[in-house]
């Protein structure tokens, strides 16, 4: 097979894959499910690694690393608070475990 | 780098660990472990990818901007608060589009098409210009959203003087420098080209209003998840292919569902504000008589009552009062007082966050009623408690058809014997709308801040 065509194969299908396994999700998990969708798309660390790992030029090198931040936010970020709100559902937990609420935003931009 | 054969199995691997992961987070059972099974497979591929070219150049910088990018995202998703955590999700999924966007630049480089008599391939071009354009809108879309949610700048629809003109002006501009690269690659091109579509995020989010927000995110979250398809067809890496597109078409799939949620269609939402009448009725400011209690009075209200159904909103978040709310909810229930929780889909910010928001106080699952099952008890309810909300409960959501929240459906709440609002003012809701039901005869208002009032109620209660 063409390396091109592979690649278009491996696109079309996996549009059909994310629509399946979404299918059905009650509106409860919408909001988890969207931040897990969305720290997954950080898996782009990777492309910003192999990128920055092949080039040889100062510009590319900056911009590839300044990449690689945005896209380890993206990726651990995603995850985490998706955690944090998954965590919730938990059946029974003592209220007294508060995670400490201390300045937040911002930092991220 | 040409990836071993080994580290494409492992790459296989991780696809399908994301795969269940997206499966997982589908289900109340199985979300979490969907989610870390997902967070498995990505720390599986990052580690593998550095085992795998132990060769690579930059080594040092890349594991510093690692660490750095570990420090900025870890203390901002464990510290963000909860409330805040929908324009949290904006800002990261921002970060990853813009990060897509800087990828295929590089590659552009990289690739030499700019140089005389470098050979162009055209299916890596058509991609790097793809992943450019969606990456940047995804990336300035996302951090006016957070701006809006975060109410740094006003959450209204904006539309500027010949907004469609514009926004219409820029989607051509964006098109034909796109095309531009295509035919005839040069770096000047690629920058006009990244300018504009930095701006065309800009103009597709500028005129989507308050409660449509979330649904803009999803989207941006598709879109992101399509550049990072785009940039890995550049790099030839099937995983990022894979994993982009299971964000695309999921999230795709998810931002239409979230707008049914909602009762709109999704191009209603990005473009409504074009064609509505600017919400023109918004708090006009007239003064209407309303009927006002004290603490007091409503816990005697809730004394004789026998069933009581309380509404939640962002306002309850954002007092931080959902343990106040859930000590009235068992102080009812011991008296014997029927009592639950009504739920709107799109209460708090995002379809689903007030059910975070309450569990995160430990209310009880089985107290929350969805709103299908709720809406024909409200009959025969006594008195209905509306914390903190106020579209969600607004009927002009079904009589004003210029309403910008028309067609949304809403909690039957007039339909109770008594409600009682607990607002801080008369201001307007996130859609900045008059609430019809403020004036109404069942009607009375608390003022004050979410969780006083609800404090002072609990002892008013206590005491009776």
């Amino acid at each position: 097979m063409d390396a091109g065509v592979a690649l278009l194969t491996i696109f079309i299908l996996s549009i059909f894959i994310g629509f399946e396994v979404v299918s059905k999700v009650s509106t409860v998990l919408h909001t988890p499910l969207m931040s897990g969708a969305n720290a997954i798309h950080g898996i782009v660390l990777v492309g910003a690694i192999i990128v920055t790992g092949q080039s040889t030029h100062m510009p590319t090198t900056i911009l590839g690393l300044v990449a690689i931040v945005m896209a380890t936010i993206n990726l651990v970020g995603g995850f985490v608070v998706t955690d944090r709100m998954l965590e919730m559902f938990k059946p029974k937990k003592t209220p007294k475990e508060e995670p400490a609420e201390a300045g937040s935003q911002g930092g991220a931009a | 780098m040409v990836a071993p054969v080994w580290l494409q199995f492992v790459d296989l691997l991780v696809a399908i660990c994301f795969i269940l992961g997206l499966k997982g987070l589908s289900g109340p059972k199985t979300a979490r472990n969907g989610n870390l099974i997902g967070a498995f497979g990505a720390v599986v591929a990052v580690v593998v990818l550095f085992i795998a070219h132990p060769g690579m150049n930059n080594l040092p910088l890349i594991i510093g901007a690692i660490v750095i990018g570990l420090l900025i995202g870890v203390p901002a998703a464990r510290g963000v608060k909860m409330t805040a955590m929908p324009q949290m999700v904006a800002l990261f999924n921002g970060v990853g589009g813009g990060a897509a966007a800087l990828i295929s630049i590089i590659e552009f480089f990289e690739m030499g098409v700019g140089e005389p008599g470098a050979e162009i391939n055209y299916g890596a071009l058509a991609a790097t210009v793809f992943t450019v354009v969606i990456g940047s809108i995804a990336f300035t879309g996302s951090i006016l959203t957070f701006l809006k949610l975060q109410e740094l700048i006003t959450t209204r629809p904006i539309v500027l003087p010949a907004g469609p003109f514009v926004t219409g002006l820029v989607a051509v501009a964006t098109l034909v420098a796109a095309v531009w690269l295509l035919v005839a690659p040069s770096t000047l091109v690629l920058i006009v080209l990244l300018v504009l579509s930095l701006l065309a995020g800009i103009m597709l989010v500028l005129p989507v209003g308050g409660a449509d927000v979330p649904i803009v995110i999803s989207l941006l979250n598709a879109f992101t998840g399509l550049s990072v398809a785009a940039s890995g067809y550049v790099l030839g890496n099937v995983l990022l292919i894979i994993a982009g597109t299971l964000v695309g078409a999921a999230g795709t799939l998810l931002t239409r569902e979230m707008a049914h949620a909602m009762g709109r269609s999704v191009s209603k939402t990005m473009f409504g504000a074009f064609t509505a009448t600017a919400a023109a009725a918004a708090g006009t400011g007239e003064e209407r008589p309303v009927k006002t209690s004290t603490a007091q009075d409503v816990a005697i209200m809730l004394e004789y009552a026998s069933k009581v159904l309380i509404v939640p909103g962002y306002g309850l978040a954002v007092a931080q009062a959902q343990q106040t709310i859930r000590e009235l909810a068992d102080l009812l229930s011991e008296k014997g007082i029927d009592v639950a929780y009504a739920i709107h889909p799109v209460a708090g910010r995002m379809p689903g966050h007030m059910n975070v928001l309450l569990a995160e106080a430990n209310v009880p699952y089985e107290q929350l009623r969805e709103l299908d099952d709720v809406n024909p008890e409200f009959a025969s309810t006594d008195v209905v408690i509306v914390v903190g909300a106020n579209d969600v409960v607004n009927p002009a959501a079904k009589s004003d058809p210029n309403a910008p929240i028309f067609g949304m459906p809403i909690l039957d709440v007039s339909a109770a014997k008594q409600v009682v609002f607990l607002k801080r003012s008369m201001r307007p809701g996130f859609a900045g709308i008059e609430n019809e039901l403020l004036y109404q005869d069942g009607t009375t208002l608390l003022f004050g801040d979410a969780k006083a009032s609800l404090t002072d109620v609990v002892s008013a209660v206590k005491e009776l």
